[in-house]
């Protein structure tokens, strides 16, 4: 079975739903158009990143009453997407969430639930944390989906493996940063290896798509990157310039990869509980 | 040795798509710099004619009276290898009424003086020729506060302020800045015979390397001297640094209410842009 997907690497306008949400029409038509089953676009993708006190403001329900998700929605019969946003839910609390939209559906939603606030970030401040890790059922099979810091924790990602996902979606809204990374950023580099290395551990699809363009001196370099059950590289997309990357994915790689390497198989769940179990009981 | 060396390409790139990025989504195309004859300035005009095309920059030069006549002679090396537009304003009728209006005037006075006339001129340039001032601060400047307050720091964005100079020397010269304005000592031309690293009592490239433990890396000042650099200069570095972060934020502003300019009304300078 074969997947086709785009990688909506795009720059966005700080605070500006409505023109976002245009950029997210067209390109999901454009991908649709040359063949894409399903577009993945960055973290807040609807609204930029480093929002402040703007978070409230442009906040949304993934509902078709609400007017952005409802044409989101209408598209997502053409197309399945995966789309970034500011989510309040029905108390007023504000979450980092990403979106997969299939057949005028929702079919998940993900919030963040590693929010950094240390060095140049502040997520803490103005975000809710997500509380929840799951993997869920698509047409091309069982999937995951983090947001950046999540990925930057082993734990949510091995979460997901064992919930059943064979494919991961992580987006990110990542300033580049580092300058001792060769002819990319270190935080750049930093991504793609532990993508790769995720890919590797759980012989499973990673696809990265990262936000690009400028948030004040920020830069958003892009890159992003699909990786294959063998860690191998699938597909990258430019640094420091918005894409629209194709990528299409072998997806019975992942049966000729664990007839070869059964880590799966081979992981010992109960261990690692009960282990957890004494070191949470010893550390309390 | 610490090695301070960047990968040019991957900054070029970043810094262009910066200016270009930063004075595009506020309404504007074009940038004006003022051109002072030094590494600084001519490769903050390098990036933005990169960035913003040639056509679109305005270098303003503006000599004192003082001024050493070859930074007018490099600042004109640049604008030929860059194409951009260009205008020299003098500073001198500006400048010497205040200066003579206080016979006890020392040389820090003057050269404030002189850096926030370059401002004012600077600046209505700007609104003349429908652009924004691109700064030409760099990283060790800002940090040691080697820089008028409101004067040379004064600009609407800065592409090169997380550069050390060691690092604009590298990218100015992989972007051709002329070989004149590389190789000279670098001066705030304020006065005759003023050198940055004389007035500084070290050199950039020991400076450098410093700031950069202290700050990229977060070492402690003990760490700097166990790493080899002596006490009084990594005791000397600390103190700047620490006496001129007023240089480096704005105003404090005494918070009355509930929401407050600075510290709970929080946005961008990109705001719904």
């Amino acid at each position: 079975m074969k997947l086709k997907l785009a990688l909506a690497q795009i720059a966005t306008q700080l605070g500006n739903v409505q023109s976002n949400l245009e950029k997210h029409l067209r390109l999901a038509e454009e991908a649709h158009r040359a063949g894409a089953q399903l577009v993945v676009f960055p973290e807040l993708s609807l609204t930029g990143y480093v929002l402040q006190d703007l978070a409230p403001t442009v906040a949304h329900r993934p509902d078709a009453g609400d007017p952005i998700f409802e044409a989101l929605l209408e598209t997502s019969r053409q197309i399945d997407l995966v789309v970034g946003f500011v989510e309040e839910d029905v108390r007023s609390r504000f979450f980092i969430s990403a979106a997969y939209l299939s057949d005028g559906r929702v079919v998940h939603v993900h919030r963040k639930v590693y929010l950094p606030t240390y060095g140049l970030f502040d997520e803490g401040r103005f975000f809710a944390l997500g509380d929840h890790v799951m993997a869920f059922n698509t047409r091309f099979g069982r999937m995951g989906m983090l947001i950046c810091e999540d990925f930057w924790h082993a734990s949510p990602p091995y979460l997901l493996w064992l919930d059943g996902a064979d494919l991961f979606i992580f987006t990110s809204a990542s300033p580049g940063r580092g300058l001792k990374g060769g002819d990319r950023l270190e935080s750049s580099r930093w991504v793609d290896d532990i993508n790769r290395g995720y890919a590797s551990l759980f012989t499973s699809f990673v696809v990265h798509v990262n936000k690009t363009g400028y948030e004040d001196g920020l830069n958003f370099p892009g890159g992003s990157a699909v990786f294959d059950p063998n860690g191998a590289l699938v597909e990258h997309a430019p640094y420091h310039q918005e894409a629209l990357q194709m990528v299409e994915l072998d997806l019975n790689q992942l049966h000729r990869t664990r007839a070869r390497l059964p880590l799966l198989r081979d992981e010992r769940t109960t261990l690692v509980l009960r282990e957890m179990n004494r070191i949470l009981h010893q550390q309390g | 040795m610490i090695d301070l060396s960047i990968n040019t390409q991957l900054v070029q790139n970043i810094l262009t798509g910066f200016i270009h990025t930063e004075i595009t989504r506020m309404g504007f195309s074009r940038a004006v710099i003022g051109l002072s004859g030094g590494i600084d300035s001519a490769l903050s005009c390098f990036l933005a004619a990169e960035a913003l095309g040639a056509q679109n920059v305005l270098a303003v030069c503006m000599p004192y009276k003082t001024s050493s006549p070859d930074s007018l002679e490099h600042a004109r090396l640049v604008i030929e290898a860059t194409g951009v537009q260009s205008l020299t304003v003098e500073i001198t009728e500006m400048a010497d009424p205040l200066i003579a209006r206080f016979s006890e005037m020392d040389a820090v006075r003057r050269g404030n003086i002189m850096a926030r006339m370059r401002m004012v001129v600077l600046y209505d340039q700007s609104a003349a020729f429908n652009a924004l001032v691109v700064g030409t601060g760099n990283k060790t400047e800002i940090l040691l506060g080697y820089t008028t307050l409101y004067g040379d720091s004064a600009c609407a964005i800065n592409p090169i302020g997380d550069l050390y100079k060691t690092q604009v020397r590298q990218l100015a010269r992989a972007m051709g800045v002329p070989e004149a304005v590389l190789s000279k000592a670098p001066s705030a031309d304020l006065w005759k015979g003023q050198t940055d690293e004389g007035e500084l009592g070290f050199t950039y490239a020991e400076v450098d390397q410093l700031l950069y433990l202290l700050v990229d890396e977060r070492y402690t000042p003990a760490e700097c001297i166990e790493a080899g650099f002596a006490e009084p200069f990594v005791q000397a570095v600390v103190r700047r640094v620490q006496r001129n972060q007023f240089k480096r934020v704005l105003p404090p502003i005494a918070k009355l209410s509930n929401r407050t300019v600075g510290y709970d009304f929080l946005y961008l300078r990109d705001w719904g842009t």
